[in-house]
């Protein structure tokens, strides 16, 4: 079994009309095992950037810290909140810094940009960053994401609309993936407002 | 075929280990202790490589007692949660340790707690965790019956639960098992589950 598998992760980001949605599943295991059906894949760097990481969950965990050091230095620095571009970029840096010992994560980033325009993008385990329009999706569940989302999405949707649609996408591939589920995690973020739902499909 | 379990109860955690210490074929001897008590209100259960289990555990005891030294405060469950992952992944891509560990602690703010420390240094906050091929048995079993604010005497029940379906279904099952339990009161021995008593040794 791959490394990038032993653990089990499906997420997803994709954009709307002037906010985004990033989800991932909440199952935890150990190759066949589950672990825990609460593990957080998500987290906010500032209020209007979101860091999702598949893969190795130990890798995610050392990266997330990493990554909230390097944001935090550029918030004294700066006295400013990094830009989502530059966020990927730094992503991209410190991932490719282990080019020949590589983190085992796939991160996804999501966050609103200058003029509160969304900006999604993914890269793999040694930062090559994938920027794209609509929506970009990681994990176990990758093959499954992709043909949901590809058929799902729609330019411009409302918050309400990216909601039922991003979970839709997430529930549908996940079911048909044995190493992530176990539920969703949806953060749906506006210029005005952050919001968090826990949805809840097959619980196998 | 090193089985370790625990779980958080109403204002307590227990945790329950073998007593096995196995090397191929052979038990060396069947009192091994390995649940090592932290300090005066955490416990660690560990499995796993035996060299690693002893010298990772003393190693993180000593440097929790440092840090009380040093600070004049203890370290929350969950700061010697972090500090014990912190360890895992710094040796992880350089000499890592095999060992899995349980971490279960009492604060008074937060109460009791679990954590599920892998030996790839993957963290979990958990209600109940289970390692080794026992966790088969016993995850499923607790899963059946456990639910949260147990008391001890219904956590106990579900504990020996746990063994004796390790006891009747693990082919190569571990005869003993010893109970440690940690509360307000601090963390102590609660009792051995013994089906093999090692004969006496003969006084020179």
């Amino acid at each position: 079994m791959s490394i990038f598998e032993y653990n089990g992760s499906a997420l997803v980001a994709m954009v709307g009309k002037n906010c985004f949605a990033i989800a991932s599943d909440r199952r935890l295991g150990v190759q066949l095992q589950t672990i825990a059906t609460d593990f957080q894949r998500i987290s906010k760097i500032h209020d209007r950037l979101f860091l999702g990481l598949s893969g190795l969950a130990t890798d995610a965990q050392t990266l997330y810290q990493r990554l909230v050091f390097r944001h935090k230095l550029y918030q004294l620095r700066e006295e400013r909140d990094m830009k989502p571009e530059t966020f990927a970029n730094l992503v991209s840096a410190i991932l490719y810094e282990k080019r020949f010992g590589p983190y085992f994560c796939q991160p996804v980033i999501a966050g609103l940009g200058d003029e509160d325009k969304p900006f999604i993008c993914t890269m793999d385990s040694i930062g090559a960053k994938e920027l794209a329009k609509d929506f970009v999706v990681a994990g176990t569940a990758s093959e499954s994401l992709y043909g949901a989302c590809e058929s799902m999405f729609k330019e411009d949707m409302e918050p309400e609309e990216l909601f039922e649609t991003v979970s839709q996408a997430l529930l549908s591939s996940v079911d048909r993936d044995c190493l992530s589920g176990w539920g969703g995690h949806v953060y749906v973020v506006t210029p005005t407002e952050v919001k968090e739902r826990i949805l809840k499909g097959r619980m196998d | 075929m090193e089985c370790v379990f625990g779980l958080v109860g109403h204002d307590f955690a227990v945790v329950a280990a073998d007593t096995s210490a196995v090397h191929s074929i052979l038990v060396h001897k069947s009192n091994e202790d390995k649940i090592m008590i932290l300090d005066s209100h955490k416990l660690i259960a560990a499995s796993g490589e035996s060299g690693d289990r002893v010298q990772f555990t003393e190693y993180i005891q000593k440097n929790v007692a440092l840090y009380q030294f040093r600070n004049g405060i203890p370290l929350t469950t969950a700061a010697a949660a972090n500090f014990t992952r912190g360890e895992l992944a710094t040796a992880l891509r350089k000499n890592p340790y095999f060992v899995n560990i349980l971490l279960a602690g009492y604060d008074k703010e937060t109460g009791p707690s679990l954590y599920y420390i892998d030996y790839i240094a993957t963290l979990h906050k958990v209600d109940k965790g289970a390692f080794g091929y026992g966790s088969y048995f016993s995850l499923a079993m607790m899963d059946r019956h456990y639910h949260s604010g147990m008391t001890v005497e219904e956590a106990i029940d579900l504990v020996d639960k746990c063994i004796m379906e390790i006891r009747s279904r693990l082919v190569v099952a571990p005869p003993n098992f010893v109970i440690k339990i940690v509360d307000k009161d601090g963390a102590r021995e609660y009792a051995w589950r013994e089906s093999v008593k090692d004969a006496a040794v003969a006084s020179a």
